[in-house]
């Protein structure tokens, strides 16, 4: 584990120039981008406060993980922006890092009369986002790229730019180049207060101690608003949208090799089915407002009405084992646009209610907050002296992964040993996630680093052996 | 990338296939096993009660000395046991792309035979909403984890499923430390109430919960409860407890036989077979629980001897377009002349021409036993899912055990079984034991005997 890493014991004392508060995608790309930025010549010290024991273990977990290209936002609001330029930025950071990328392209299909009036009208909504792909296509059309589609189809509108990413590697890939950059990463500290001394400093009340920061970021998701308010503004209220998706076995993966959108009708917002980077396929997500800001558990209502529609959409889907449900909190709020605030009295920035966007947009996010925060004089330059991005480990199925490489193996075995069948991770890609910079904290976390009992067994043959190869982290830490 | 060129690659070193390795080896055929465990004997390893054995050695033991010993045996035959080796995909017909950690391996085999196995349904597959905490396992995470690594469960477990599996998972669970609170089943009575009785109500005291169902899980960081609905009633009630195991819910380890686009039964999830375990593909045979999910693992064993002499035979005719055999005195109960040729239908599943109609066309003479592909179907009708083999091919002898294997989804206490082929009816016969849902159902092959080996699909039904 990086010395700037910490589960528990004493955080780090002195004043950091910024503090993030959440580790989630935003938050990570905060810390990298600031931590990448000086003032006066001096790089900026940069510390990302996590209430839970991982970075990325909230929101940023659980979304449909798709690289918009921003076709189908509300023309002119911030996200629209954003959203294209983070399509530009975290595409290109991820080559470079190593994150997983499909460039599968969407096509949105129409069932009614309806939804096929209306594509014009989102081809020209996607023009007016500056996205200028979009092409309709007939039902024949539709079911040549889609064969599996089930019966009824009108027609359809192609989104080419629409690719698939790794979540997890990406929040992985900011965090740790955030460390490279000289942050520190707080985990396990939530913060529950605030206070404001009568000079440059604030103070945070976290579950760990307290933290002293001369300007603070909040980028806490669900939690943004309370931060927010903790700050002393009544702005804006986030709801916990509930979203719900099935992920189906591998086997379905020749059934969808792109992505499937809904068209938005008055019918409500439909379901998606779109390919997944770990060679799945997935079936999502409802949408549905509830009060509890940390219930991701699934709901009998939401499988149904997911089976409901996924027999209408593709029927041959269903006839596949589900492998994995999950449901992800979207932070909706009242607004209909990103939450963006400066507060420059208080030295205070608030990213809140990124609702269902932010792992394309987190990156453009990051640029705009440091843009902002230069604007006040806090940033000056940017480094000239940055470390290249990190080299992250490969869990995309459409990528040699380290089973499949015979100079990998010959070099160490442990890349030949096989320890969860199903997806075909290694020992040695274990071992190497437990010895990283930013060590997993539970199974959970192995998972998102090495996709090890995220299968179609779900542990029937391998749980044993890899809950003993996590044994370290069951110490107290 | 090292290649090697056996005989016979079995993949799968479970009871069946290292049962079929042992015969194929004292057979004089250089036999190599891939494993992808780091020890071979399959589910039996770590099933540490006694029960296995019976039927292929005719004597019980433990799993894991049951394990030890078939793979001692295929040793002995001279077998190549490689551990630790995982069939990754096909490169070819019966070419075998594999990951060891001495690197990758291509298996360019004669003939190969697929003994991968079933498992059984994780909560995931069964949808099963709720929170997502850890201590939510299947019967074999749990063995692994009491038998094989010594790992601790919880105080408190609900086990989903009342099969035979399920009472060897409250064994264990008791073995443990861990006392089961219940039992859940979604069929009007337990599914192995017969063979459990005893041990189930009076020395292990499980209470048992039958036509009832888990709606939910509830517990975030660790299991709290479960959520159960009585289907008569509807009505719902919360159990609380600390660990939840999903029991039985088989389905075959069938990556490879989908990968190969092998033709699938759609009721059992495995590669369609006939009696001599052939699959679609020439010389690709399978064995065991993945044709079967699942039956015991001595039976599972036997599939391993019967598909020898077939093995051979396919070998010994040294081109695929052969793959038959005729077995004279196991042909007793079976439609034994062979079909004319040509006149093929196509097997249950029917994957078109996925399984060479080409060498059906000169399979011809009446000696022989025809192919995969002029095989008569073998059906099931409800309240069966899955019938096994999926096919019969005239004049290739009976079935393993002369036997036809079923799935039933419903209790009957009663067994009336009919035999019909293109409508009419060939054999009845009340049968002395029980339908019972969770368990295989088995029915004498001698009751296909009056089937007409140029007639159309046989069904198996209950009057
Ligand atoms: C179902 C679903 C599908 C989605 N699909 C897509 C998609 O396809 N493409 C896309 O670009 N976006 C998608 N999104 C949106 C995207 O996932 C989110 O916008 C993004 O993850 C938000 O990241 P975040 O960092 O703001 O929030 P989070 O990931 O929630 O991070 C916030 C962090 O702050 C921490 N925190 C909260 N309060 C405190 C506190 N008081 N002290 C310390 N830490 C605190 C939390 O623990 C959390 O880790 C989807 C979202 C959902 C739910
Ligand atoms: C909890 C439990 C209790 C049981 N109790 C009894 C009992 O008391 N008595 C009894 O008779 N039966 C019992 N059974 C059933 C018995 O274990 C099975 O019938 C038997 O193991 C089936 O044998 P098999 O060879 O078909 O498959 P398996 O034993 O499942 O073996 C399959 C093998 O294939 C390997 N494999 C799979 N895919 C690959 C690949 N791609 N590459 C390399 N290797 C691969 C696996 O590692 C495994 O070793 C029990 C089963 C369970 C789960």
């Amino acid at each position: 584990m990086n010395p700037r890493v910490s589960r528990s014991g004493p955080l780090p004392d002195g004043t950091a120039d910024v503090a993030v508060i959440g580790g989630g995608v935003v938050g990570a790309a905060v810390a990298r981008e600031l931590a990448g930025r000086e003032s006066d010549g001096r790089p900026l010290s940069v510390v990302l406060v996590e209430a839970r024991a991982d970075v990325g273990d909230g929101t940023s977990k659980a979304s449909t993980a798709i690289l918009h290209t921003g076709f189908d936002a509300t023309p002119g609001t911030l996200e629209s922006r954003l959203v294209r330029r983070g399509y530009e930025l975290l595409g290109e950071y991820a080559g470079r890092a190593g994150v997983p990328v499909e460039r599968t392209g969407a096509v949105l299909v129409a069932w009614t009369a309806e939804e096929l009036a209306a594509l014009p009208g989102l081809a020209a909504k996607a023009a007016k986002n500056g996205y200028l792909e979009c092409e309709t296509l007939g039902a024949e059309e539709v079911y040549r790229l889609v064969p599996a589609l089930g019966p009824g189809v009108l027609g359809g509108l192609t989104v080419p730019g629409e690719a698939i990413i790794c979540p997890w590697t990406t929040t992985l890939a900011f965090s740790l180049d955030a460390l490279a950059r000289g942050a520190h990463v707080v985990l396990n500290a939530r913060v529950k207060g605030v206070e404001h001394d009568a000079g440059e400093e604030t103070l945070l009340l976290t579950s760990r101690g307290t933290l002293r920061a001369r300007w603070v970021v909040n980028a806490a998701g669900l939690g943004s608003g309370a931060i927010d308010r903790l700050f002393g503004h009544e702005r804006f209220t986030v709801t916990p949208r509930r979203g719900e998706l099935l992920v189906f076995d591998k086997m379905a993966r020749p059934l969808a090799d792109r992505i499937v959108l809904p068209v938005p009708s008055s019918r409500g917002k439909g379901v998606l089915i779109s390919p997944t980077i770990y060679g799945n396929v997935m079936l999502g997500p409802t949408a549905e407002d509830l009060r509890d800001h940390a219930d991701t558990s699934t709901s009998e209502a939401g499988f149904a009405f997911l089976v409901d529609k996924g027999l209408a959409l593709m029927p041959a889907l269903l006839q596949e084992e589900v492998t994995a449900s999950y449901a992800g909190l979207r932070a909706a709020t009242e607004h209909g646009d990103y939450q963006v605030h400066l507060d420059a009295a208080r030295r205070y920035l608030v990213l809140g209610g990124i609702r269902s966007t932010g792992l394309t947009s987190s990156m453009a996010l990051a640029e705009h907050a440091a843009g902002l925060l230069a604007e006040t004089g806090l940033v000056t330059s940017v480094r000239d002296d940055l470390p290249d991005p990190p080299r992250m480990p490969n869990i995309g199925e459409a990528f040699p992964r380290p089973y499949a490489c015979d100079d990998l193996i010959g070099e160490d075995p442990a890349y030949g040993t096989v320890v969860c069948f199903c997806e075909r991770v290694t020992a040695g890609e274990i071992r190497d996630a437990l010895a990283s910079p930013l060590p997993p904290a539970d199974l959970d976390g192995l998972r998102r680093r090495t996709r090890a009992m995220m299968g179609r067994c779900q542990g029937f043959f391998c749980g044993a052996e890899i809950g003993e190869r996590l044994a370290p982290l069951e110490e107290p830490r | 990338m090292n290649v090697t060129t056996p005989d016979v690659a079995v993949v799968g070193g479970g009871p069946s296939g290292l049962t079929a390795a042992a015969g194929l080896a004292a057979a004089g055929l250089r036999v190599l096993v891939l494993d992808r465990e780091r020890e071979a004997g399959g589910v039996p390893r770590h099933s540490d009660h006694t029960g296995y054995g019976l039927r292929d050695l005719r004597t019980l033991m433990t799993g894991p000395a049951y394990a030890r010993l078939l793979a001692n045996r295929a040793l002995e035959a001279g077998a190549l046991v490689r551990t630790s080796a995982m069939v990754t995909g096909w490169a070819g017909e019966r070419l075998l792309d594999v990951t060891t950690p001495e690197g990758r391996l291509r298996v360019d085999a004669g003939a190969v035979v697929l003994a991968t196995g079933a498992r059984e349904r994780p909560r995931t597959a069964r949808m099963v909403p709720g929170d997502r905490p850890p201590g939510v396992l299947t019967t074999g995470q749990l063995q692994n984890v009491v038998h094989l690594h010594h790992g601790r469960v919880g105080t408190r477990a609900v086990i989903v499923g009342a099969e035979p599996v399920s009472w060897s998972a409250v064994l264990t669970l008791r073995e443990a430390g861990c006392r089961t609170v219940l039992m859940t089943t979604e069929h009007a009575r337990p599914e192995s109430y017969a063979a459990f009785s005893v041990p189930g109500r009076a020395a292990l005291r499980v209470p048992v919960a039958t036509a009832t169902r888990v709606v939910r899980i509830s517990g975030r960081d660790a299991v709290e409860s479960v959520e159960v609905e009585d289907l008569r009633t509807g009505e719902r009630r919360t159990v609380p407890c600390d660990t939840v195991v999903f029991t039985g819910g088989w389905i075959p380890d069938h990556e490879l036989a989908r990968a190969a686009g092998l033709a699938m039964d759609p009721g059992s999830r495995g590669p369609v077979v006939d009696n001599t375990l052939a699959t679609s593909r020439p010389g690709v045979f399978a064995i065991g629980n993945l044709v079967h999910p699942v039956d015991t693992a001595d039976v599972a064993a036997l599939d391993g001897r019967h598909v020898v002499r077939h093995v051979q035979a396919y070998l010994a005719a040294g081109s695929p377009a052969a793959s038959r055999t005729v077995d004279r005195s196991a042909a007793r109960d079976f439609p034994y002349t062979a079909r004319p040729s040509g006149s093929g239908t196509s097997p249950g599943t029917g994957t078109g021409g996925a399984h060479g109609d080409d060498e059906s066309g000169n399979a011809g003479g009446r000696e022989t036993g025809g192919t995969f592909a002029d095989a008569i179907p073998l059906r099931a009708e409800a309240p069966f899912r899955w019938v096994f083999p999926g096919l019969v091919r005239p004049g290739a002898g009976a079935p393993p055990r002369r036997r036809i294997l079923l799935w039933a989804t419903e209790h009957r206490p009663i067994a009336r079984v009919v035999v019909t082929q293109d409508g009419r009816e060939i054999a009845r016969r009340t049968l002395p034991w029980p339908v019972s849902p969770g368990r295989v159902f088995r029915v004498p092959s001698s009751l296909l005997s009056a089937a007409d080996p140029r007639g159309g699909a046989i069904t198996i039904s209950l009057a």
